[in-house]
């Protein structure tokens, strides 16, 4: 047995308050399945478990607050549960050697459910009309209650739910109720004055023709339908994500007056939420991602923390932030680098400029890249070349 | 009153006396025609379906045959293909095994077998279907079995209209035609067209009209749903029952076009639950209306079980209108 304990969700979390138990006592989870939702100062964020096995006991009711370590659960492993489940095969465990259960646990054992239902994720069931008509109209399922076979929902629940809500209200709702957008401005003061005080900032800043990168795109986006279409933000996060596997540098973090370059490129993407609240999960081993995987990824992971559901490893994960204002905003921005982190990365929007090329003066699309970098951790040296290295990878769109 | 000028005249008749008609007619209509099976004859029939049909056609026309159905099925195959168009009867479908072979391995193949050269427009008619205690060798539905092969078209009046006019067209077919008639139908009266006559067998038929669920069936089963859906309506359900009338070629528009509607579905089978046609319609309807169904569509299909001989066990083994009302309901939440 292993207990599943509140987890640190970053340095500056001490407590957490219990929302949402995704699983009840019997419920066999796997590696990586979310299984609560807790409330911190970032929002509600979703708890993977890191262990395998059969939810024993829940140990903390829902909305406690309690400090990091403390036990939430029981968590069963498979290993010690196989042999009172179903026995195993004889080859496997021959009749001499029987493994004994623990006695004391007996009775506190929860009714066990049938092997089939081993690694099934608890959620409302909907018919495929409902689920149709739901995506449709960009109803979330969870917050409808069935009244088809088995409590499940229906075309009609979904159109009852239409009927009564305007379209954009679902959402708006369903952020009300996991972001608190307070908790969460305080969060993001806490970090940002912990970073001013002690990170020395320098920043570097370079003009970049992208030209070629819109090109590209355009091409390449003729021939995919609206939902997989490439945005530029793709490219440049692919471009930051290869420049920091080569410049390990700039990928890690600074803990203990010392840096600890990071095995993976897990690069926050700082997302905007509507109301005034910021949020920067991972994009995991963006390097490693196809564009056109890391375009969905990002798109899915936008979605989710606009809808206030990240992950707890997106929380805690980044290595490298990077900020973009997209079309709507500036030339240029200068990042203050999220602790303990070492590096941001920033995008302004791409902008029409006379530009020189191969001689003459002609119209290129220009975006201005800039690096606000930890001077305990690298040099303005080290920095030009990692930003000039993201400069160039984006010249050749075709190879990210 | 203007309606009932313009209705055409109908006739009371029995289920029997339609497919009595029918027989009649072809007889008169196409020299080729004649009928040929087991005591179809001087006995009139088993089911006294052909009973008067030798003292007024005579025993070229209508002629009693051994108790052998794979070589008398065979001799109505030679005949097929020599120009004629035999009517054959098989006395059961339990019966009608001893004749598979005839029927899979050569009325359904010598098209194929013959690079075309020849083909076998020949009819088999024959019972199906419990409820008359007839025990374990005289009462199972196996048409579903039939519909399985590729080759012949099978089909199912379980109308008095269809009784009648679906044995013209079948011998219109280039190819072999197998027309199930369920036992329990022969005795059932109803009003038929004085004019009635050739109907279409490639179409289901809309039954009954209704949103909440398609009740899907055929056969004897088709009575038993109409009365499942009147007790449904009853409780504010709007059943649609689909007749499915030709089991092969499955009619997957009218299936799909009914459950699109209503985005519920049960299927009534009189055949045994595993592997049924009851399943091949089931998974149709999830292969090309998924996105449209509310609910996991449900099956009414026979106990898997030899059908008992006592009347109270046999009820029991085969779909009955209190099991098809349960089974909509389960697929509405209602239950």
């Amino acid at each position: 047995m292993v207990e599943f304990r509140m987890p640190s969700l970053g340095a500056d979390m001490e407590a957490g308050t219990l929302v949402e138990w995704l699983v009840k006592p019997g419920d066999w989870v796997k590696r990586g399945d979310v299984v609560a939702v807790v409330e911190t100062q970032k929002g509600a964020i979703e708890i993977e478990t890191f262990q395998a096995g059969q939810i024993e006991k829940i140990l903390v009711d829902l909305k406690s607050k309690v400090p990091v370590g403390t036990p939430l659960a029981h968590i069963r492993t498979e290993l010690e549960e196989k042999p009172s489940v179903a026995p195993a095969p004889p080859t496997l465990a021959p009749p001499v050697a029987p493994v004994v259960a623990p006695p004391a646990r007996a009775p506190v054992a929860a009714p066990t459910l049938p092997p089939v239902a081993r690694g099934a994720v608890a959620r409302a069931a909907a018919s495929p009309a409902a689920r149709r008509l739901a995506e449709e109209h960009g109803v979330d399922l969870s917050t409808i209650t069935g009244s088809g076979p088995a409590g499940a929902i229906t075309y009609a629940d979904v159109e009852r739910r239409l009927g009564e809500a305007p379209a954009a209200a679902p959402p708006e709702r369903k952020r009300a109720l996991w972001l608190d957008l307070a908790a969460m401005r305080m969060a993001i003061a806490a970090a940002m004055a912990r970073s001013k005080r002690e990170i020395p900032h320098y920043y570097l800043e370079h003009q970049v023709d992208v030209t070629h990168c819109e090109h590209w795109l355009a091409k390449k986006n003729a021939t995919l339908p609206p939902d997989n279409r490439l945005l530029i933000g793709a490219l440049a996060l692919k471009a930051v994500a290869s420049a920091a596997r080569r410049f390990p540098a700039f990928n890690g973090f600074y803990r203990d007056n010392k840096f600890e370059p990071a095995q993976a490129v897990h690069v926050g993407v700082a997302i905007a939420i509507r109301g005034g609240g910021l949020a920067a999960p991972a994009l995991h081993d963006a390097d490693q991602l196809s564009l056109d995987e890391l375009m969905s990824r990002l798109r899915d992971l936008v979605q989710r923390t606009r809808a206030g559901r990240i992950r707890s490893s997106e929380i805690s994960d980044p290595t490298i932030t990077v900020s973009s204002l997209g079309d709507r905003g500036v030339e240029a921005l200068y990042g203050i680098i999220y602790p303990p982190q070492v590096a941001i990365v920033g995008f302004g929007k791409v902008v029409a400029r006379p530009w020189i090329v191969d001689g003459a003066i002609g119209p290129r699309s220009v975006a201005t890249i800039t690096l606000s970098g930890d001077h305990r951790a690298t040099d303005g040296h080290a920095g030009a070349l990692f930003l000039a290295e993201i400069g160039k990878l984006l010249q050749e769109p075709e190879k990210l | 009153m203007q309606q009932a000028a313009v209705r055409p005249r109908t006739i009371e008749m029995t289920y029997r006396e339609a497919v009595r008609e029918a027989l009649r007619d072809a007889i008169k209509r196409d020299d080729r025609v004649f009928l040929m099976g087991e005591d179809v004859g001087r006995y009139g029939g088993c089911y006294a379906v052909s009973h008067g049909l030798l003292a007024e056609f005579g025993p070229e026309r209508i002629r009693d045959t051994p108790l052998s159905e794979s070589g008398f099925t065979g001799a109505g195959i030679g005949a097929a293909m020599a120009g004629m168009r035999p009517i054959v009867e098989l006395m059961t479908v339990n019966f009608s095994l001893l004749a598979l072979d005839q029927i899979l391995n050569t009325a359904a193949t010598v098209r194929h077998m013959s690079g075309n050269q020849f083909g076998v427009p020949l009819v088999i008619r024959m019972a199906t279907g419990a409820g008359r205690q007839l025990a374990a060798q005289h009462s199972h539905s196996l048409e579903g079995w039939y519909a399985h092969i590729p080759g012949i078209k099978v089909l199912a009046p379980g109308t008095l209209e269809d009784a009648r006019g679906m044995l013209w067209t079948a011998l219109q077919d280039p190819d072999p035609v197998l027309i199930f008639e369920n036992v329990m139908l022969y005795n059932m009266t109803g009003q038929l067209a004085a004019d009635a006559g050739p109907v279409n067998i490639d179409k289901a038929a809309v039954r009954r009209s209704g949103r909440d669920i398609s009740l899907i069936t055929y056969g004897g089963s088709l009575w038993k749903t109409l009365e499942a859906a009147t007790a449904l309506a009853a409780e504010g359900i709007e059943a649609e029952v689909i007749d499915l009338r030709s089991l092969r070629p499955l009619d997957d528009a009218s299936i799909i076009a009914s459950v699109a509607k209503t985005r519920r579905a049960v299927v009534v089978d009189e055949g045994w639950r595993s592997g049924s046609l009851a399943a091949e319609v089931g998974m149709r309807i999830v292969e090309q209306a998924f996105w449209s169904l509310d609910a996991p569509v449900g099956r009414v299909c026979s106990e898997e079980v030899p059908i008992p001989y006592p009347r109270h066990l046999e009820n029991a083994a085969i779909p009955q209108t209190p099991k098809i009302v349960a089974a909509a309901k389960a697929a509405l939440g209602r239950a």
